[in-house]
C-alpha cells in the first residue's frame, strides 16, 4: 500500500501565558537573530517536554516533539494519549488550522478534517442551505452536495425540518446534520477528532458504522482521536499512543489500548495525595481513598451485592472559604474507561459542608459485576472545579455465590446486576 | 503538489505564494458566504433591506443639515443631495468593506480553527456582499438624478460615467488591500484595531466626499490627490455630475496604488493564515 500520510521530524511550540507586551520583545529578538544575524531561532531552543502537571522554567512549550509517522493509505490509526498529549495538536497540523514550527507534513489527496462538526453553520439558515455553507467549508463544489444531498438529509434524519433554521433545531440534530455532511465528503483522508463523544448511542453506532465503511469499502485513510477505547477498537486497526507530546508507542490497536490502560492502572497505584496530574482551582484537595467494610477495614476486591464504604478524606486549602455549595463526586469506569455509574452528593442536595476529614459514601448493596472498575474523583465548589483526579483508585469485585446457586452473569452480558424474581403465568 | 502527488505542510512557505489558483478552487464558498451574508443580514428585521436605503439618506440629510446649512461648504453648485449621495455611496461601500475585511480574523476564528480553506475567501466575499448593498443605493442615486434631471438643474453627465465600472473594482480592491493588511496585523496585536475606527472616520474628511476638491487651493490640490480614494470619488463625481477634478494621471496611481496594496496584502495575509490560530 502506497503510503497516504508522511509526517516527518514535525514538532510544534506553543507560547504560555498571555500575548501581552512581552511578545513584541520576543518579536523583535527573533527578528534580530534568525533575519540579521542569520541565526537559530533563540525561542526554539528552549521550551520543555510538554508536561502539563508539574512546573515548568520556559515560558514555550513544545506541544509535539519531534514526531514520525508514515500512515499507509487504507489504515485506520487510532491515535489516543491523555488531555494534554499532543493528539489535538497534531489533528491541527494535519488540518491545515496551523502550521508546525519545524518539520514537514506530506499527503495525497484530500483532507478532510472534522475537529467538529457543523462548522460555519448559521443558525439563521435552514438546513438545506447549511448543508450547502458547510459542504462547501469542508471543500465540496455545489455541484458535489446538490448530487448527495438526498443522501445526506436521509443519513441525517432531519428530513422534516430540512427547510427550517438551524437555530429551532436541537442540539443532537444539528450534531447529526453537521456528521452527515462529513461523511459524505468522500476524501482520501479523514481526521477525525472525538466528534463522536456528542450525539445518542445509536448515532453513533451509525457514525462508526460509516466511518469503517469508508475505510473498509472505499480504500480511505482515517485518522481518529478518542478517548472511547471501544470506539477505537472496533474502528481501529493500528494506534499511536502520545504522551507529553511525543509518540510513546506504536502498534496494532490492540497492544496499544492494552499498553494504554495498563499505564493508567500503573498510575493509580500511586497514593492519591502524590498524584500531581490533576484539575481545578485547588480549593479543595482530594488526598485519600479507601473502600473499606462496615467494620471500617480497608481493603480493595469485594463481592457482588457486598456492603461497602467509599472514604474520601478531603484537605482544605488557604483558598477555600466559607462557600455556599460544594460537591463531591465519584465517577466509576470499566476497564474501557466507559462510565459505569455515579455517585455524587449532588443528588441529594446542593449544600454539602466540605471541611477536612472524611466524606463516606455509603453503598448498602453493591451491584456491579464481576471485573475491576476504577475510580475518578471531582470536586467542585461553588459551581467551579475545584480538584479533578483520574484513576485514583481501583475496585475489584468478584462472585461470592450471589444467586445461591454458584451462577453468575458472564462479564460481556453487563455492568450492572439487578435483583428479579421469575415466576410463571398461564 | 510535487510529482508524486504529495501536497506539502511545512514550517515556511515562499514569500511571494499567492495562492490564487486555490481560492479559486474555493469559488462555491465564495459563493456561499455572499449568499449567507446577503440572506441573514437582516433576518428579523422589519424593515429589512429597506435599511440599505434608510442609511444614505439620513446621512446625506445629516450631512446637508451640518456641512451645508450650517458649515456653509460650497457643493459646487450641484444640489446638496445629489452632491452629498454621490459621495457616500461610494466612500461608504469602501468604508464597510475596509472595516469588515480588516475583523477576518478575529471575528471568524471559529471556524478557521476548525477547517482549512484559502483564508482569502472569506475577505474576499464580503467585498462581493458589501456590492449588493452598493447597487441598491447606486439605484436611489439614479433615482434622485433623474428627478433632478426632469427639474432641470444643471447636472453635466460626460463619457466619463462610463468608468464607473472600474471606480468600483478599485474601491474594492483598495478595501480589500488594506482590510486583509489590518486583519493579518490585529492578529497578534489588537491596538490597530482602534486605530483603523476613527482611522477609516478621519479618512473620509481627507477624501472629497462632503466638499468639492476644486474648493482647495489649486496647488496644494495634490496632497490630497495622494489619497488613492480622492481620485476615485471626483472621477465619479465628474462622470456622473459633472462636478470634480478630473485627472488621468491621478486615476492610473490610484490603480496602481490599489494593485501595490493587493499585493503586498496578498502576501502578508498567506503568511499570517498559516498559524494565526497559535496567536489570535
Amino acid at each position: 500500500m502506497p503510503t497516504a500520510i508522511k509526517i516527518e521530524n514535525v514538532s510544534k511550540q506553543y507560547r504560555l501565558g498571555v500575548i501581552s507586551t512581552g511578545t513584541l520583545s520576543h518579536d523583535l529578538n527573533r527578528w534580530w537573530t534568525t533575519s540579521v544575524l542569520r541565526r537559530e531561532d533563540p525561542y526554539l531552543k528552549i521550551g520543555e517536554t510538554n508536561d502539563r502537571a508539574s512546573k515548568g522554567n520556559s515560558e514555550y512549550v513544545w506541544a509535539l516533539k519531534d514526531i514520525n509517522m508514515e500512515i499507509e493509505q487504507g489504515d485506520v490509526v487510532g491515535i489516543i494519549g491523555k488531555n494534554g498529549a499532543g493528539k489535538s495538536t497534531l489533528l491541527k497540523l494535519l488540518s491545515r488550522v496551523t502550521k508546525p514550527t519545524t518539520g514537514t507534513i506530506k499527503y495525497r489527496g484530500r483532507i478532510a478534517s472534522l475537529l467538529e462538526v457543523g462548522t460555519g453553520f448559521h443558525p439563521e439558515m435552514t438546513g438545506r442551505e447549511n448543508i450547502y455553507m458547510n459542504g462547501a467549508i469542508m471543500g465540496m463544489t455545489r455541484a458535489e452536495i446538490t448530487r448527495k444531498l438526498d443522501e445526506i438529509v436521509d443519513f441525517s434524519g432531519c428530513e422534516r425540518y430540512i427547510d427550517t433554521p438551524v437555530k429551532r433545531y436541537s442540539s443532537g440534530m444539528t450534531v447529526r446534520l453537521g456528521f452527515a455532511i462529513a461523511a459524505h465528503l468522500d476524501p482520501e483522508i479523514l481526521v477525525v477528532d472525538e466528534v463522536l463523544a456528542v450525539g445518542d448511542a445509536e448515532f453513533q453506532k451509525k457514525a462508526i458504522g460509516k466511518m469503517q465503511d469508508v475505510s473498509k469499502g472505499e480504500g480511505r485513510t482515517v485518522l481518529f482521536v478518542s478517548h472511547n477505547m471501544t470506539a477505537v477498537r472496533n474502528l481501529c486497526k493500528n494506534g499511536y499512543i502520545l504522551k507529553n507530546g511525543i509518540i510513546d508507542y506504536q502498534g496494532n490497536i490492540d497492544s496499544v489500548i492494552d499498553r494504554y490502560l495498563a499505564e493508567q492502572e500503573e498510575r493509580s497505584k500511586i497514593a492519591l495525595g502524590a498524584v500531581s496530574d490533576r484539575k481545578g482551582n485547588g480549593s479543595i484537595r482530594l488526598v485519600d481513598i479507601k473502600f473499606t467494610d462496615l467494620q471500617g477495614c480497608s481493603k480493595d476486591n469485594f463481592s457482588v451485592g457486598d456492603e461497602i464504604i467509599i472514604k474520601i478524606k478531603i484537605e482544605t486549602t488557604s483558598r477555600f472559604q466559607n462557600s455556599n455549595t460544594s460537591q463531591l463526586d465519584i465517577g466509576i469506569n470499566n476497564s474501557l474507561g466507559e462510565r459505569v455509574t455515579w455517585l455524587s452528593t449532588y443528588l441529594y442536595s446542593d449544600k454539602i459542608v466540605l471541611d477536612n476529614g472524611y466524606v463516606n459514601f455509603y453503598i448498602p448493596k453493591l451491584m456491579l459485576n464481576e471485573g475491576t472498575y476504577n475510580v475518578n474523583l471531582c470536586s467542585l465548589v461553588d459551581g467551579e472545579l475545584a480538584d479533578w483526579v483520574g484513576n485514583v483508585a481501583k475496585l475489584h469485585i468478584s462472585y461470592n455465590d450471589y444467586f445461591k446457586n454458584g451462577r453468575i452473569m458472564p462479564p460481556n452480558q453487563g455492568y450492572y446486576i439487578t435483583d428479579f424474581q421469575i415466576s410463571k403465568q398461564i | 503538489m510535487d510529482k508524486n502527488g504529495y501536497t506539502e505542510i511545512t514550517p515556511n512557505n515562499r514569500l511571494l505564494s499567492l495562492n490564487l489558483r486555490e481560492v479559486i478552487a474555493y469559488k462555491d464558498l465564495i459563493y456561499m458566504y455572499v449568499k449567507r451574508d446577503i440572506v441573514t443580514m437582516y433576518k428579523q428585521t422589519i424593515l429589512g433591506p429597506l435599511w440599505f436605503v434608510i442609511q444614505p439618506i439620513l446621512t446625506t440629510v445629516m450631512f446637508m443639515f451640518v456641512f451645508g446649512n450650517l458649515a456653509g461648504i460650497s457643493t459646487d453648485g450641484i444640489p446638496g443631495p445629489l452632491f452629498y449621495f454621490a459621495g457616500i455611496i461610494l466612500w461608504n461601500y469602501f468604508a464597510d468593506c475596509l472595516n469588515k475585511t480588516s475583523g477576518t480574523f478575529t471575528t471568524n476564528q471559529n471556524v478557521f480553527g476548525k477547517v482549512y480553506f484559502p483564508r482569502l475567501v472569506v475577505p474576499i466575499s464580503v467585498t462581493i456582499s458589501n456590492l449588493v448593498k452598493f447597487f441598491i443605493q447606486f439605484a436611489i442615486f439614479l433615482i434622485i438624478y433623474i428627478v433632478y434631471a426632469f427639474k432641470g438643474v444643471g447636472i453635466t453627465p460626460n463619457w466619463y460615467a462610463f468608468l464607473f465600472p472600474l471606480l468600483v473594482i478599485m474601491s474594492a480592491g483598495l478595501a480589500l488591500g488594506f482590510g486583509i493588511i489590518f486583519s493579518s496585523m490585529t492578529t497578534k496585536y489588537r491596538d490597530l484595531t482602534f486605530l483603523l475606527q476613527f482611522g477609516v472616520q478621519l479618512w473620509m474628511y481627507a477624501t472629497p466626499v462632503i466638499y468639492p476638491l476644486s474648493t482647495m487651493p489649486a496647488d496644494k490640490q495634490w496632497i490630497f490627490q495622494l489619497n488613492p480614494m480622492t481620485s476615485i470619488i471626483e472621477t465619479f463625481k465628474y462622470g456622473a455630475i459633472g462636478s470634480g477634478v478630473f485627472s488621468w494621471g491621478w486615476l492610473l496611481y490610484s490603480l496602481i496604488f490599489m494593485i501595490i496594496t493587493l499585493l503586498l496584502g496578498t502576501i502578508i495575509f498567506n503568511k499570517v493564515e498559516k498559524d494565526f490560530m497559535d496567536t489570535v
